[in-house]
């Protein structure tokens, strides 16, 4: 298992280190938001799903794409606009996609592919599969009112769902503090009045996600409902684009280096 | 004396900078807008100057317009700033339900001071999400006027009539024109809504353009002039309102009409065009009207569809030629309009 998680890891960040090192190249003609520095999160979460399971992401899903089983080659044809991209050269870097291994695709609204994981979720259900649905988004999503409508329309029906809140603490260069309320910081507890269990863990700690999201798949598949699952991490890169960006001022190298 | 230059970027920054002086009630808020980058220098340290009035707003698009909504009933005039037109999908509910219907609904004339701002994209495969230009489903609704400036001039002109005019409106901007400089007089002015700007003269072809056209109208001047075609060009500038009076006296004095538009045509900008010529100046029309507008598909991500998508002055020429039954020499250079750099979107 744990070569598994770290081959998953691995394949996730030399990807995106590729994808880093050719950009420059102006051959990729897509924004490319980097998930280096959040792998294990993907890779944690996704080690519990089958292919037969159902993953959705958003504009930052290089990793989930790639953990959940997504075809590397496939991808990099899609960053250059070509033919046999997984999106057929329609979508670019924000439109990941491989439904042949339960990936169903991502979207560049944030927010927007959440409610679409809870319907996947129930089309499990009402098909009679045991499938699960994860939805990959970042710590602003949560400040769409989507979510919210999202996580009730969840527990209401106990739906199969994993809600993954891939916490790097900024949207683009917007800390937390300025977006949401010190007492909602906790992503984890946005479930609470509706019944969802919230579990935060570090998300740069791929054995503690593995173990979080192994709990919640199960009691998915069990019928007992969905689970919100923050997972605290870090992104490396700028928001969008290949380049360190402390130049901005946003955050500090000193941040940066810990 | 000539004008001092700036770019679209600046006149809009300066345009706001301008309104929040003279209103002290007026807010400029949305996501990013004190950001380093500032909504692509549009807002850029407004917030030094306005630390109270020119605000960050969390990702939750449909709230932040119904609160512009609340504060516009109470006092207070509203700039609601988005960085992608596709975005304000999130928050129809709070513009096209509440804003453009406040008023009516309730018996009312009193002012709704909301401004909504919002930049269509384009280029660098930002694709179908990134990039739509939605000024004809925002301008079907009643009660909600729709601007697209062309030009720097334009783009401080029509954002402070916006402001000052003190109801709900969309200034949809486009971002590639942000880089572009234009004459833009220093003190703050008004370019009234429902006005369109005569760009160019002509006596063979109306192009009635907007926003990013424009530019692509006037490039297919001047290679059918070469032509000996003369083709007379007005930029609408604003939807709705719109400006049906020029338009007519144009299109009656050329007898033909190319409408050149950012989004498709079904049911779009350019349908509104055909049908007011068809009904109003029905016998002056010695040709079909044509439409260049973009196929009708989603905007394709990668670089050889996405420069396929795009019609431009190649384009609007060729319509031209054929709905005057003129043949045209075949181009000799390609002309296209992308940002080839990577910041682009
Ligand atoms: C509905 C919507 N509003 C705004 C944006 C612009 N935008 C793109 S990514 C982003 C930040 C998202 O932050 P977060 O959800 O924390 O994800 P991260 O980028 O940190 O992974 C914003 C504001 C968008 N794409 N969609
Ligand atoms: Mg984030």
């Amino acid at each position: 298992m744990h070569e598994d998680l770290y081959r998953r890891m691995l394949l996730l960040r030399l990807a995106e280190e590729k994808v880093a090192a050719l950009y420059p190249q102006q051959e990729m003609r897509s924004p490319v938001h980097l998930y280096i520095g959040q792998e294990a999160v993907a890779a944690g979460v996704c080690a519990n799903l089958k292919t037969t399971d159902y993953a959705l992401g958003s504009h930052r899903s290089h990793g989930s794409y790639l953990a959940q089983g997504g075809s590397l080659k496939a991808m990099f044809a899609e960053l250059y606009g070509r033919r046999d991209g997984c999106a057929a050269g329609r979508g670019g870097s924000m439109h990941m996609v491989d439904e042949s291994v339960g990936f169903l695709g991502t979207s560049a609204l944030v927010g927007g592919t959440i409610p679409m994981a809870v319907g996947a979720a129930w089309s499990a259900r009402l098909r009679g599969t045991d499938a699960v649905a994860a939805c990959f988004f970042g710590d602003a999503a949560v400040e769409e009112g989507v979510f919210t409508e999202s996580l009730n329309l969840a527990a209401l029906h106990r739906l199969p769902v994993l809600f993954v809140c891939e916490n790097n603490l900024y949207a683009t260069c917007t800390p937390l503090a300025p977006r949401q309320p010190a007492a909602a910081a906790e992503i984890r507890r946005r479930g609470e009045p509706f019944g969802i269990p919230g579990v935060r863990v570090d998300g740069n700690d791929v054995l503690a996600v593995h173990e979080a999201a192994a709990t919640a798949v199960a009691r998915a598949r069990k019928g007992e409902g969905p689970t919100l699952l923050e997972c605290m991490t870090y992104r490396w890169k700028g928001h969008v684009g290949p380049d360190a960006d402390t130049h901005l001022g946003y955050r500090s190298q000193v941040e940066l280096d810990l | 004396m000539p004008e001092r230059q700036i770019t679209y970027a600046e006149a809009l920054r300066e345009a706001q900078h301008q309104m929040l002086a003279e209103f002290p009630n007026l807010v400029v808020m949305g996501l990013g807008v004190p950001d380093p980058g500032g909504v692509f220098g549009s807002t850029k340290d407004l917030h030094k100057d306005f630390p109270t009035r020119a605000l960050d707003l969390p990702l939750s698009e449909e709230a932040n317009a119904g609160v512009a909504n609340g504060m516009a009933l109470t006092g207070m005039r509203v700039i609601n700033v988005h960085q992608r037109v596709d975005f304000l999908l999130v928050c129809a509910n709070q513009i096209v339900n509440h804003s453009a219907k406040w008023r009516y609904m309730f018996g009312s004339e009193a002012a709704m001071p909301v401004v909504y701002r919002a930049v269509i994209g384009r280029g660098w495969g930002q694709g179908a999400q990134h990039s739509q230009s939605l000024h004809s489903l925002f301008a079907h609704i009643p009660g909600f006027s729709v601007v697209m400036p062309a030009t720097a001039g334009d783009a401080k002109g029509l954002l402070i009539q916006a402001v000052r005019a003190g109801q709900p409106c969309l200034v949809l901007e486009h971002r590639n024109l942000y880089g572009i400089k234009g004459e833009v007089p220093e003190k703050p002015y008004a370019t009234p809504f429902g006005k369109a700007r005569l760009v160019r003269e002509g006596r063979h072809a109306t192009a009635v353009a907007v926003s990013q056209m424009v530019a692509e109208a006037e490039k297919a001047a001047e290679i059918l002039a070469k032509e000996g075609v003369e083709l007379e060009i007005l930029d609408a500038r604003s939807i709705r309102p719109l400006d049906e009076e020029a338009i007519l006296a144009s299109v009656r004095k050329t007898g033909a009409l190319v409408a050149c538009d950012t989004s498709w045509a079904f049911c779009g900008f350019s349908a509104e065009l055909a049908a007011l010529v068809a009904e109003k100046a029905f016998r002056d029309l010695k040709a079909p009207v044509a439409r260049v507008a973009l196929p009708p598909i989603p905007t394709p991500s990668g670089p050889v569809l996405e420069a396929a998508y795009y019609p431009n002055a190649l384009t609007i020429a060729a319509e031209t030629r054929r709905i005057l039954g003129r043949r045209g020499e075949a181009p000799s250079v390609s002309i296209t309009n992308e940002r080839s750099q990577r910041e682009s979107w």
